[in-house]
């Protein structure tokens, strides 16, 4: 089903896509936001908005969006099912879809118990399959979640899901993300990759059951400024893999920054030679500006026009 | 059963410091099972606040009774004479012992000496743990007996999600992940296939999110 996301028409035409991801602020500027818009809008095809990550309040995705269209970057507006029932989530996207957002992004969201609300009361109303399922459902057969039918208008976003191949039961993983194409995820982003033969095992059983075929899948990658940053996230975020030679490759390096952007570089120029994969989803956390030379020095700059 | 956890002690005084008599509901039902709110616990929790008001130059007399459920109203009829001269009740039952109290003796202020936790049982010697989300629409054929409602920390029905590590949940090393213990089990059955299939989205209205929730038998009704 054809949508009017300029990134869906990349991907559906063959071309290799580059994804970022814009975390918003914890204030009420949009100032950021369009800075690293018009610094990226050239480099990327469209860029996450991410949806208070790890539970931190934080401008909404949707209002950043908007912003960021203004600046002539498409964005991906993620939606969590931790925060909305499905009456808020229904009428958020119907608004974002009147605002120009043309791809969603549907995820779970991490526990509240990481952010700076961790006494909130939590929704998960409806999880992410149902998300992904139900707003395809919208889009396609024009009906609320309810199966109320909508008379005009209804969102025909282009439809995302993120896929962790570094979670348990790694055996499950796979199935799981067909499950989510089953329900009717169009693009697919993955968790930040860095043990690379994992994921080649995880992209080998995609290929055997066919799903590449089925769905764009996108393979998340993040620089990492120092030694710390990697140990961080190999002992203290659930469901990321960090081999130590990655840690020991920064602890080594006499500039951490530059030798973080080198890994980032080579794992890209792998992962474009695993078949299957159609694209790159950068995810520079709080360093968004080293996304161009990434693109660049990676090989895909200029990024191919679409009508 | 249910399961509920004493307040601290000066929550319960705070809740009482104007009274100078009051008397004590322990229940025989549940939170004796979990050892809360038995007939021990009552006469411990007396005890202690007496010696409490004692130090504080602010003697408390109290009277103890430990009904056999708090939650059928022929069970507390017979607190009648005790309430008559007391200030307050203090009740160690569950939320709903507390409010049946407040509820026939409506003259009589009734504080709560527990906090009710959830529906649960014992795993290990005075250990205890959620079991039950009371969602009111049991999905438990569907997830070889391990409720993701209550048991995921996000009561995902198509998980497990990517917070999902080494057969743990993201929020903590000490908590299982509900969806890798739902996936082992349904491995060992051969029911695998069962998980393949896209759960649709909940009916809430089944729960508490209904509104307060009747269970009528008109069998059992009389009159």
């Amino acid at each position: 089903m054809k949508t009017e996301s300029k990134l869906q028409k990349l991907l559906d035409s063959g071309h290799f896509a580059v994804t970022a991801e814009i975390g918003p602020p914890k204030h009420a500027s949009a100032h950021g936001i369009r800075h690293h818009a018009h610094m990226l809008k050239d480099y990327v095809d469209a860029t996450n908005i991410t949806d208070c990550q790890t539970a931190i309040v934080r401008l909404s995705s949707i209002a950043s969006a908007v912003h960021i269209l203004d600046c002539g970057l498409e964005p991906i507006v993620q939606m969590t099912c931790r925060d909305r029932n499905r009456i808020a989530i229904q009428s958020d996207l119907l608004g974002a879809y009147s605002l120009g957002v043309r791809n969603l992004l549907c995820l779970s969201g991490d526990h509240q118990k990481f952010g700076n609300e961790p006494s909130a009361k939590n929704v998960y109303d409806v999880d992410s399959i149902q998300l992904i399922y139900l707003m395809r459902r919208m889009r396609d057969e024009k009906m609320f979640f309810s199966g109320e039918p909508i008379k005009e208008h209804e969102p025909r976003f282009f439809i995302g899901a993120v896929a962790n191949p570094f979670a348990d039961p790694f055996e499950f993983r796979v199935a799981r993300l067909e499950k989510k194409v089953e329900a009717g995820a169009e693009f697919i982003q993955t968790q930040c990759i860095f043990d690379m033969e994992r994921f080649e095992r995880f992209m080998e059983m995609v290929r055997e059951r066919g799903i590449h075929e089925r769905v764009h899948i996108l393979a998340g990658v993040t620089p990492l400024k120092s030694w710390r940053a990697a140990k961080y996230l190999q002992t203290s975020v659930s469901g990321m893999i960090v081999p130590d030679d990655i840690v020991e490759r920064l602890k080594k390096a006499e500039d951490p920054k530059r030798e973080g952007i080198e890994i980032c570089i080579e794992q890209i120029k792998h992962i474009r030679n695993i078949p299957g994969v159609h694209g790159v989803h950068i995810m520079a956390i709080a360093w968004e500006e080293v996304v161009p030379e990434i693109v660049e020095r990676s090989g895909l700059f200029p990024r191919p026009k679409v009508e | 059963m249910i399961i509920a956890q004493q307040k601290p002690i000066k929550d319960i005084a705070a809740m009482i410091a104007d009274c100078k008599k009051v008397l004590l509901v322990g229940c025989a039902g549940c939170v004796t099972v979990c050892l809360s709110g038995g007939e021990k616990e009552t006469e411990v929790l007396a005890s202690s606040l007496r010696i409490m008001r004692r130090l504080q130059g602010n003697p408390l007399e109290t009277v103890t009774y430990t009904a056999t459920r708090q939650c059928d109203p022929e069970y507390i009829e017979t607190l009648e004479n005790l309430v008559k001269d007391v200030d307050a009740v203090v009740s160690l039952a569950c939320g709903v012992g507390v409010q049946y109290l407040a509820e026939r003796f409506h003259d009589k202020w009734v504080v709560p000496a527990q906090n009710t936790m959830f529906v649960g049982g014992s795993t290990a010697h005075g250990v205890w743990e959620e079991r039950c989300g009371l969602c009111g629409d049991c999905i438990l054929h569907r997830t070889g007996g391990i409720c993701p409602i209550i048991r995921c920390s996000k009561s995902i029905l198509n998980g497990p999600c990517g917070g999902s590590q080494y057969g743990k949940c993201e929020i903590s090393k000490d908590v299982d992940c509900a969806w890798q213990l739902i996936y082992d089990r349904m491995k060992a059955l051969g029911k695998l296939d069962k998980l393949l299939e896209i759960q649709p989205p909940k009916d809430w209205s089944k729960s508490r999110d209904g509104g307060p929730r009747k269970a009528i038998r008109e069998d059992v009704m009389i009159g």
